[in-house]
């Protein structure tokens, strides 16, 4: 059964600012211990602070806030991407993460090579990942564009291909963050059509989105975080009437 | 329809930390054999890597082939009157030193960037860290294989026959992949972090282009010649080398190698347990 649990969740980014990530400025520092900032000589940002949240599955939750409240590192941190530095997390399931659409991609090859490549990244065979380039291929709509680079696509055909490769594995868990929205409506539509079906399975969405359009026709409940810390929990009207 | 296939292929995957219980070593080990199961998946990103490198060009890869072979006959020529030595002596001797050396310095400049380059796919996928060290090297061995040919030519031409000596080189060519593997592993993340260790190991690389006997040959240090066994880029080119030209390598050079490749690999998973779970933080 897919789920997530967190427990007191912490991340903290180590934040090397601009020269700080030389090896020059970390000698100096250690010669001169006036300009030391803690123990290890480092400025660190708690970026997640203290979460406790569970998802069970068949919601649909939605990250909402302001530009840096944590969503997109809550979202790398729920893929597996950051390691907490406190606290615990469990997600079950398998995971489907759309957070940056062009992670992954070459774009020399072509869309086909693509969906290929990604079944790889994803651990199938070789020819797995081809039967999935069949199918993600029809669900993109692309149709002759698939067999040409990558770097003629428009955003929007990109947008396409990511969000293709991204359900055809029938994730359990489905990560996403906001940039889909750059598909036309005709894609918007077919979109939702298939994250119905993805969720009606019992399976979990979670997305990052600042679109009240889109928090309110796909999702059910809604966690607001400022500054890295929950603020709100609920039904999405409920979250958002108190924004 | 939805694409059920790979349900069956791939077990679910479970993200499950626990910061009171960090199970480091494990977790190192359990990247590296994820890495290594999934060897389909570097092969095909060194594939496309090479692609993109050279397309649209008419030679590709062999490009760096007639680079090298360029070299060699111009330094052939030009070393063998500078230090006196006939050409049936050097040239193969040249020949294998330099495309060890070549495989060796490229591999580790591409090692520092190893790991940056792929920021994109660390931000978003977990990925067993190990696929970014073998895409590296498999690259690498891919180009590499290109230059194997000019061995043999100039072989041929001068009728060289390393017999069944050169068998030993097989053992050492699994040192120095060893070796190989385990420093693009420490270079890609102490590279990530320290973003001028590139340029330092650029500097040192060349240092040691002109402090090894690569061009010339170890004879010419005469009674110092033992000294030699010092430098790991010697030891480790030595057992190739050696073998592939018919002369066995002493014990000592291969105690040495294979003391080198200890160190090397220990210092590099100590590191990569240590820190595996930061990389994300650093590309």
């Amino acid at each position: 059964m897919p789920q997530i649990l967190a427990e007191r969740l912490s991340i903290a980014f180590p934040l090397y600012h601009v020269g700080a990530r030389s090896l020059k400025k970390r000698l100096m520092a250690s010669t001169i211990p006036r300009l030391r900032t803690d123990s290890s000589n480092r400025v660190v940002v708690a970026a997640l602070n203290d979460l406790s949240f569970d998802i069970r599955s068949g919601e649909r939750v939605a990250l909402v806030g302001h530009n840096g409240a944590g969503k997109t590192t809550l979202l790398r941190t729920l893929a597996g991407v950051y390691e907490p530095v406190g606290g615990k997390l469990l997600v079950e399931g398998r995971i489907g993460s759309l957070i940056d659409p062009s992670a992954g991609m070459d774009s020399e090859a072509t869309g086909r090579e693509n969906i290929v490549l990604r079944g790889l990244f994803r651990g199938l065979d070789q020819k797995q990942s081809e039967a999935m380039a069949v199918e993600a291929g029809a669900f993109s709509g692309l149709a002759d564009f698939l067999d040409v680079p990558m770097r003629t696509y428009s955003a929007g055909m990109q947008v396409r291909l990511s969000f293709a490769i991204a359900t055809v594995m029938q994730p359990e868990v489905l990560l996403m963050d906001e940039w889909f929205s750059a598909g036309d409506a005709d894609f918007m539509a077919r979109a939702q059509q298939r994250l119905e079906e993805l969720v009606r399975n019992a399976e979990i969405l979670v997305l990052a989105s600042h679109s009240m359009d889109v928090v309110r026709a796909w999702c059910t409940r809604a966690i607001r975080l400022q500054g890295g810390r929950i603020v709100d929990d609920g039904p999405v009207e409920q979250v958002l009437a108190g924004m | 329809m939805l694409f059920s296939a790979p349900a069956a292929a791939a077990p679910d995957p479970v993200v499950h930390s626990d910061s009171s219980a960090p199970r480091r070593i494990g977790r190192a080990l359990e990247d590296l054999s994820l890495g290594f199961r999934r060897w389909r998946l570097p092969v095909a990103l060194a594939q496309l890597d090479i692609r993109n490198r050279y397309r649209g060009s008419v030679l590709g890869p062999m490009w760096l082939t007639l680079s090298t072979a360029v070299t060699f006959i111009a330094l052939g020529l030009l070393y063998s009157t500078l230090f006196k030595i006939n050409l049936h002596d050097y040239l193969p001797f040249l020949v294998v030193s330099l495309i060890l050396w070549n495989v060796f310095s490229q591999l580790i400049t591409e090692a520092c960037t190893s790991l940056v380059v792929a920021e994109g796919i660390i931000r978003q996928l977990p990925l067993p860290f190990t696929v970014h060290a073998l895409r590296c090297l498999m690259r690498n061995a891919v180009i590499a294989a290109h230059n194997l040919p000019l061995i043999l030519v100039v072989f041929l031409i001068f009728g060289i026959n390393p017999g069944l000596t050169a068998l030993l080189a097989i053992p050492g060519l699994m040192l120095f992949v060893l070796n190989a593997f385990a420093l693009v592993m420490f270079l890609g993340m102490l590279c990530a972090r320290f973003r001028d260790i590139g340029p330092i190991v650029g500097t040192l690389t060349q240092l040691a282009f002109f402090m090894s006997p690569v061009i010339w040959k170890p004879e010419l240090l005469h009674d110092r010649q033992v000294w030699l066994v010092l430098n790991p880029v010697f030891d480790l080119m030595e057992v190739v080398r050696g073998p592939l030209l018919g002369q066995s390598p002493s014990l000592l050079i291969w105690a040495a190698a294979c003391g080198i490749t200890t160190v090397v690999c220990a210092l590099s998973f100590a590191f990569f347990v240590r820190f595996r779970g930061r990389i994300a933080f650093w590309v």
